[in-house]
């Protein structure tokens, strides 16, 4: 039967607000965690975000009647407390699929973080995971490469990967920057890495960086026996800068480049990652950006949806967390984001913050990357924390090796096998750490100066985005 | 500056060569080759093992021993193969690979026995 038309503003809730609602395996589903101004109900608050995300606007208009409504709407399904938390409650919202456009994260994202986030009758609003149907993981174009056929290009097996960011991140010329790079491969790294603001500044443009780099690539592995990558920057002001930088690290027939997603733009590192895997590149990603939008418990986007939309989207390697560096990281929620990026399937588990079951269909997996004022003593409890599909990134901890970098690398290589060994052997790596690391530098000197020289350093504030799992 | 060391990696010596996972460290004893045959083992990957002559150990593909061992899970057996590998390649370099077939990896990858290096 029609529907007559009625000009006027309808409460949210009478169209949107569904709790009988059970939902469908095609629905991307969304759950939020949602402040209301006072005076708004739940239910009222948590059908306007449905609706604000989906087909709704303020009032209504006669043009709704041309379409089924009912077919296209989002649905507010089931409200939840939030525990510990008594103002903010967690929303889900069920979209269907014909809301969205194949394989474009932009488009759903668009919609689920659009302009909802500005709307009036909710204080603060944080999406807190998004479940992706099938259907739209197939249709995304995923890592270029992923962890299985990184191991077979770069020949690395049975352990976490070793890294480091070249240090000062600005100033140094083309040529001693190279040297850096050098330095660190030689000494037992598997990649170094530009830091995310180097990009093509007048004291070292990237054609001269990317040209020493791979000098420095090719001597090392010459030397070591080993294959060895510097992930090379080709985040740039237009896309037509970043495709030429890229093409021309392939040219050099170096094996990784990198960029930075969120401030490069979703659309700009989806078309690279695609140029990626079509080239026979691995591609690093960096995150820069992410804290102002994952940071706030209340507000934003939690970064286990970022994780989830990098997969998406492409990369090989994304940054996600250290726990025990310099940077924010709760432990449990780290684990959680860092399941979504390598697993086939990963099943809700609100101790983690996973609000839905997500299966990840054929999509390859992507090495989290822990990088960030980590150093050989926190190589056991990383080994432990991370496993082996991993990539440990130290910095400071290798360049600012009493004895230069190369010293340092092997340092951090021979704290990574000695790890690696007791734990094959069923040791507790984050029990026994100190002495596994004290037995390994009677044979490494390199080791032992640097054990001596961070001494046990630990990074102990605490975290400010911390996972609601417990009334406080 | 006394105290600084140097690396002492070099292109003109072939002893700077590595040779991936645990080459970083000192060659395992029997009884620590044997803890790595038991990893293998307990995390249910199929044990297999790989031979090369030194100077050829940058090459992707190595020689293979006959084949890998499909669900042997024997560590007697495996250590028996690791021997009879190196007594009929004197000289070569030898590695023990635990294949996982779920993630189509290599679960484990390491050289058990380092040939000498010309």
């Amino acid at each position: 039967m029609s529907k007559t038309y009625q000009a006027g503003v309808k409460e949210y809730r009478e169209t949107y607000w569904m709790p009988e609602y059970t939902p469908k395996d095609t629905d991307i589903l969304a759950v939020f965690k949602v402040i209301p101004q006072d005076g708004v109900p739940r239910e009222e608050a948590a059908a306007a975000v449905a609706a604000e995300s989906s087909t709704g606007t303020w009032t209504t208009v006669w043009t709704d009647l041309l379409t089924d409504l009912d077919y296209y709407k989002g649905r507010a399904y089931a409200i939840e407390d939030v525990p510990g938390h008594d103002d903010a409650f967690y929303a889900f919202v069920a979209y269907p699929a014909d809301l969205f456009e194949e394989g474009s994260v932009v488009n759903v994202f668009t919609s689920l973080v659009g302009n909802v986030f500005g709307f009036k009758a909710v204080r603060a609003l944080r999406l807190e995971d998004v479940r992706f149907p099938i259907w739209f993981v197939k249709t995304c174009y995923g890592p270029p490469h992923g962890i299985a056929v990184e191991r077979d290009k770069m020949d690395k097996y049975g352990r976490p990967l070793l890294g480091c960011t070249i240090k000062p991140k600005l100033g140094l010329s083309a040529k001693n920057y190279g040297r850096a790079v050098y330095e660190v491969l030689r000494g037992g790294l598997d990649f170094s890495k530009d830091d995310e603001n180097v990009n093509s500044q007048p004291f070292m443009r990237w054609r001269d960086r990317f040209m020493f780099c791979q000098e420095a690539i090719d001597k090392a592995e010459a030397e070591t026996g080993e294959r060895k990558g510097h992930y090379m920057n080709v985040t740039a002001p237009t896309v037509e800068d970043m495709y030429q930088r890229a093409e021309f690290a392939k040219e050099l027939g170096t094996p990784i480049i990198m960029s930075d997603y969120l401030t490069l733009g979703w659309a700009a590192h989806n078309s690279l990652s695609k140029w990626c895997r079509d080239n026979g590149m691995l591609l690093h990603v960096h995150r820069a950006m992410h804290a102002v939008i994952d940071r706030n418990p209340n507000h934003g986007i939690n970064f286990r949806v970022l994780a989830k939309l990098l997969r998406l989207l492409g990369g090989d390697h994304l940054h996600s967390g250290t726990v025990v560096g310099k940077l924010e990281g709760d432990r449990e929620a780290t684990l959680g984001w860092i399941d979504q990026l390598r697993d086939r399937f990963v099943a809700e588990d609100r101790s983690r913050g996973i609000f839905f079951d997500q299966d990840w269909g054929s999509m390859p997996g992507v090495f989290p990357v822990a990088s960030g004022g980590i150093h050989i003593w926190h190589m056991p409890a990383l080994v432990s924390i991370f496993g082996d599909d991993s990539v440990l990134q130290f910095g400071g901890g290798t360049l600012g090796h009493p004895w230069g970098n190369a010293a340092g690398a092997a340092a951090n290589r021979v704290a990574l096998e000695a790890c690696v060994q007791a734990r094959n052997e069923g040791r507790e790596l984050e029990k026994e750490g100190k002495e596994i690391l004290t037995r390994a530098a009677q044979h490494s000197p390199e080791l032992k100066i640097a054990m001596e020289t961070w001494k046990e350093i630990k990074f102990e504030f605490d975290t400010v985005d911390k996972l609601d799992v417990s009334h406080r | 500056m006394s105290q600084v060391q140097d690396y002492p990696s070099r292109l003109s010596t072939p002893e700077s060569r590595k040779f991936g996972t645990f080459s970083y460290l000192p060659p395992m004893s029997d009884d620590e080759v044997r803890k790595q045959v038991q990893y293998i083992v307990d995390k249910g990957f199929n044990p297999a093992i790989e031979h090369t002559e030194p100077k050829f150990a940058r090459q992707h593909y190595w020689y293979m021993w006959k084949l890998p061992m499909f669900g042997e899970t024997d560590v007697d057996r495996i250590l028996a193969e690791i021997e009879e590998c190196k007594a009929a390649n004197p000289g070569h370099h030898v590695r023990l690979i635990g294949y996982n077939n779920y993630t189509q990896s290599q679960g484990a990858n390491m050289v058990v026995f380092r040939g000498p290096v010309e």
